[in-house]
């Protein structure tokens, strides 16, 4: 009887913290939808209550099944067949069959394409649960947005002719963008899309590194502008998978065994464009993306979550020196620790979800159905264009904060097990495994940094933190803002010290710059979680790591949070600014000597 | 062919949860003390109906026999697939026995003129086993006790794996035919998204006089019976008022319901309390395990 949504309070207590009903009303259009579709809400009330039970659902299809299955989903892996067919390991097919029957593989898309039309905020949360179950599973559950990249920018036809698939776990699908020589740098690709005659479309070429290549529904970045090289020539469209679709090998690889790894070849398939030529990248292509790190950084929250908890369990019972290994002081902190980073990446993912969704709303009331009264629309893109710049920041760190968190508790994990940490008897070691692709793909941590440090340069990181400090908070926690402010002021000066500097210095000081940003932002919603008006106890662990029967609020709780990684972070700041405002760029210089030649035979 | 399935459900204490107050002093159950749940084996017979269905097509109707709390189980069957659901309350039904229940239940079932009848092998709460097997006497169809596969069904007849506890034995079955299912033929499906969505407000006539009474504390009979028709008939425009019916609309004959209906007298309980006491240790020499085998012979542990 394992509920992975039911056994987590920071989940369950956010649940109650965050104000769903508020994401409802927008997701929901105003609950129009409830006279046209039966299971659609009809207000805030109702529509709450149908993430709690599909979460509950999905919370429990993740503990008692899907999670029993995921070692010998790691032992089994996926089989490329004679006849260029892939089988997934049994526990993925499984699984994948129990998704569709609980109506969760359509959980972003709308009403009208059958799906459940949830807001990204809840999906982030399933992601999570499914991700701590199986995190290989998440690479075809978690990957949505393929659905939703359709949904958004693709005709009407295309739309009436996938999604309802997707939505009744019928397809899944594939965003095949890498190339041999087109990692992190899309620019680069190569696969030729071109038209015959009459104007249908065909692809031609390989493409690397794909991600459930052998689904149903592909996507497929290609040059569709032969003469033009770089973002601009490239387009996005959408194929079957059929006869002229050859999977030619699956990767060998470290971890999340049970998620294919194809290598493609294209042989004159037959596809359709998606939306325009040559925004295939710039446009649908980054919005896609940005989905997607939103899903790697909650499937990140799942893997520490799963590797946290044997850890937790472990230092409670084993014994050294005659005391639970917990007792000692260097395990303790460990743990601690722990602890704080999940809640902390949580915290961040979620509110990136929350401002993500009101993006989209935006969005939609400025281009789906704008509205003839003009100051109406003049708010709303005013609007738009400052949460938008929000989300472009906060998508990054989420992606940034979490994987890195993700790899940074799996292998301390591991840490607390010792010696059988390390052995394979324990799952701590397949969590390790399985996290360290989370700061690779989507967009490596470098490249996030990239991304987030921009927001921070152009003052959206100082807007958005004066918003968050704006609100009020609880007087118990209000001592701890002045650390905040001294850390705003120093992320302030230090941003201002890089973009005098220039794109150059800005790169090479982006993380640290982006680490004072995030641990400023994450302070303050730890404040905010402090200061909830949610009435939730939680229980206190006795000696031997049980439930002692004592009890505490969550609100003292989330305090106690809240100081511990508000004064830790505060030192961290200090150090980060002095560094950054050093002024040393000598690497530049003294890196052929510092490094060396590679040494050849 | 599709196929009219009918799965027989029970709501029942979640004995798992023993803790101190789960039984009385005159060692009945204080069914107040336990969460009450979907009986475990009844899930597995309801996912074997909803397999049919998926497969052949059809129809699954889900039957239970209890207090108004009951509901719960059939919009938990709702959630997970079942087409329709019917819940048997009546206070002329109380305390009957397997035999009583089994009369009053296949009463309704009998309404379905259904094709395949599906149940648990048993209750969590009395263990008995009998109800299916008496279900299935009384309506006069063929029976598959302990079934842990289904192999086969083929127009008119059903092929099923029985789990004889050391092995198994294969059988075919006309139809109409009664299965008793157990917890190794499959795992059963959460709720789908959609159908929690659609069916979270779905309630009996007999839920909804609870709800109606407690959300109007003081309101006098007349008012209370108004206000829970108008509410029913709100619910039943929207196809979410459950049915519900009693005794006379199953026609059932009264002397065969509830304590007149129930041959059973109960001759004696025991309310048996389990302790750890204190370990032994047995010298690990010849002596000492030949003393431990003898005492365990004496205290007839083993024979």
């Amino acid at each position: 009887m394992t509920n992975f949504y039911k056994d987590n309070d920071d989940i369950v207590f956010l649940f109650k913290h965050l104000d769903l009903g508020r994401v409802a009303n927008l997701q929901e259009e105003g609950f129009r939808f409830a006279s046209e579709f039966e299971h659609a809400p009809a207000n805030e009330a109702e529509a709450v209550q149908n993430y709690d039970l599909v979460l509950e659902a999905l919370g429990q299809l993740s503990g008692e099944f899907i999670a029993p299955r995921a070692e010998a989903v790691d032992r089994q892996g996926n089989t490329l067949n004679e006849d260029g067919t892939v089988s997934y390991a049994d526990g993925i097919r499984e699984a994948l069959d129990a998704l569709s029957k609980a109506d969760v593989m359509g959980f972003t898309l709308p009403h009208r394409f059958g799906g459940l039309n949830f807001p990204n905020l809840v999906y982030s949360m399933a992601n999570e649960m499914v991700s701590r179950a199986d995190a290989s599973l998440m690479n075809i559950f978690g990957l949505q947005g393929i659905a939703e990249t359709i949904n958004a920018f693709a005709d009407e036809n295309i739309k009436q002719h996938y999604l309802h698939d997707f939505s009744a776990g019928k397809v899944t699908g594939a965003m095949v963008l890498t190339e041999p020589d087109a990692g992190s740098d899309l620019q680069a690709v190569k696969l030729r899309a071109y038209q015959d005659a009459d104007g249908n479309w065909f692809l031609h070429g390989v493409k690397r590194f794909i991600t459930n290549g052998c689904g149903e529904v592909l996507l497929v970045l290609a040059r569709s502008e032969p003469d033009r090289a770089g973002g601009l020539g490239l387009s996005l469209f959408v194929c079957d998978r059929g006869p002229t679709v050859h999977i030619r090998r699956l990767e060998d690889k470290l971890g999340i065994h049970g998620s294919p790894t194809c290598e493609i070849f294209f042989d004159n398939t037959p596809c359709q464009i998606i939306g325009e030529r040559q925004r295939g990248l710039v446009t649908y292509v980054m919005s896609l993306m940005n989905g997607a790190r939103i899903g790697i950084a909650a499937q990140s929250m799942g893997i520490a979550e799963a590797a946290y908890r044997i850890a937790r369990d472990y230092a409670s019972s084993r014994k050294q020196f005659g005391v639970a290994i917990e007792k000692l002081p260097a395990v303790r902190e460990l743990v601690t620790d722990m602890k704080i980073a999940l809640e902390a990446g949580r915290a961040l993912l979620y509110e990136t979800s929350r401002v993500v969704d009101h993006e989209i709303y935006l969005t939609k009331m400025t281009e789906l159905y704008p509205s003839t009264d003009k100051e109406q629309m003049k708010a709303y893109k005013t609007e738009l264009r400052k949460i938008g710049r929000f989300a472009a920041m906060l998508t990054p760190m989420s992606k940034y904060y979490c994987s890195e968190m993700c790899n940074t508790v799996s292998y301390d994990s591991i840490q607390v097990l010792g010696g059988s940490g390390y052995m394979r008897d324990y799952a701590s070691e397949r969590h390790a495994r399985d996290a360290r692709i989370t700061t690779i793909y989507e967009g490596t941590s470098q490249l996030q940094v990239v991304a987030a440090v921009r927001g921070v340069s152009s003052g959206s990181a100082e807007k958005y933190i004066a918003e968050l400090a704006a609100k009020s908070y609880d007087p118990a926690v209000a001592d701890l803002l002045v650390h905040l402010q001294k850390g705003t002021e120093l992320m302030v000066k230090a941003a201002a010290f890089v973009k005098e500097k220039g794109v150059e210095y800005m790169d090479l000081y982006g993380r640290p710059l982006v680490d004072i940003a995030m641990d400023l932002i994450i302070g303050y919603l730890f404040l905010d979680q402090a200061s909830t008006k949610v009435e939730m106890e939680v229980s206190v662990s006795g000696d031997n790591g049980r439930a002692n029967g004592q009890s505490v609020s969550m609100k003292q709780r989330k305090a106690m949070v809240a100081r511990r990684f508000i004064t830790r972070s505060a030192p961290k700041n200090v150090a980060r600014a002095e560094l950054i405002m050093s002024g040393d760029r000598s690497i530049f210089a003294d890196y052929p000597v510092l490094v060396g030649p590679v040494v050849t035979e | 062919m599709s196929y009219n399935c009918v799965v027989l459900i029970k709501q029942v204490p979640d004995t798992k949860r023993i803790t101190g107050q789960a039984m009385n002093e005159d060692g009945t159950v204080n069914r107040a003390a336990l969460p009450a749940i979907f009986n475990p084996e009844d899930l597995n017979a309801l996912e074997m109906a909803i397999q049919i269905k998926d497969k052949f097509g059809g129809k699954v109707t889900v039957v239970t026999m209890g207090l108004p709390a009951a509901g719960r189980v059939l919009r938990e069957s709702l959630f997970r697939g079942a087409d329709d659901g019917v819940l048997v309350t009546d206070r002329r039904a109380a305390a009957s026995d397997t035999l009583a229940t089994s009369y009053i239940l296949s009463c309704a079932v009998k309404k379905f003129n259904p094709d395949i009848v599906l149940c648990g092998r048993q209750a969590i709460d009395g263990d008995t086993a009998q109800v299916g097997p008496q279900c299935a006497e009384k309506l006069g169809m063929g029976q598959v006790t302990c079934v842990e596969e289904l192999i086969d069904l083929k127009g008119k007849s059903v092929t099923a794996r029985r789990a004889t506890g050391h092995g198994w034995q294969e059988v075919r079955c006309k139809l109409p035919a009664l299965l008793t299912v157990v917890d190794t033929a499959n795992e059963p499906r959460v709720s789908g998204g959609k159908r929690l969505m659609k069916y979270k407000n779905a309630r009996t006539p007999a839920e909804v006089a609870v709800e109606t009474k407690a959300a109007n504390a003081g309101a006098d009979e007349t008012t209370l019976k108004k206000l829970t028709e108008e509410a029913c008939n709100k619910l039943k425009a929207k196809g979410l008022l459950i049915k519900q019916w009693d005794l006379d609309m199953i026609e059932a004959d009264l002397k065969w319901c509830g304590r007149d209906g129930s041959p059973t007298k109960v001759h004696r309980i025991q309310s048996v309390v389990l302790t750890a006491k204190e370990s032994k240790s047995v010298d690990p020499g010849e002596d000492g395990i030949r003393s431990m085998i003898r005492e365990l012979i004496v205290d007839k542990t083993i024979a």
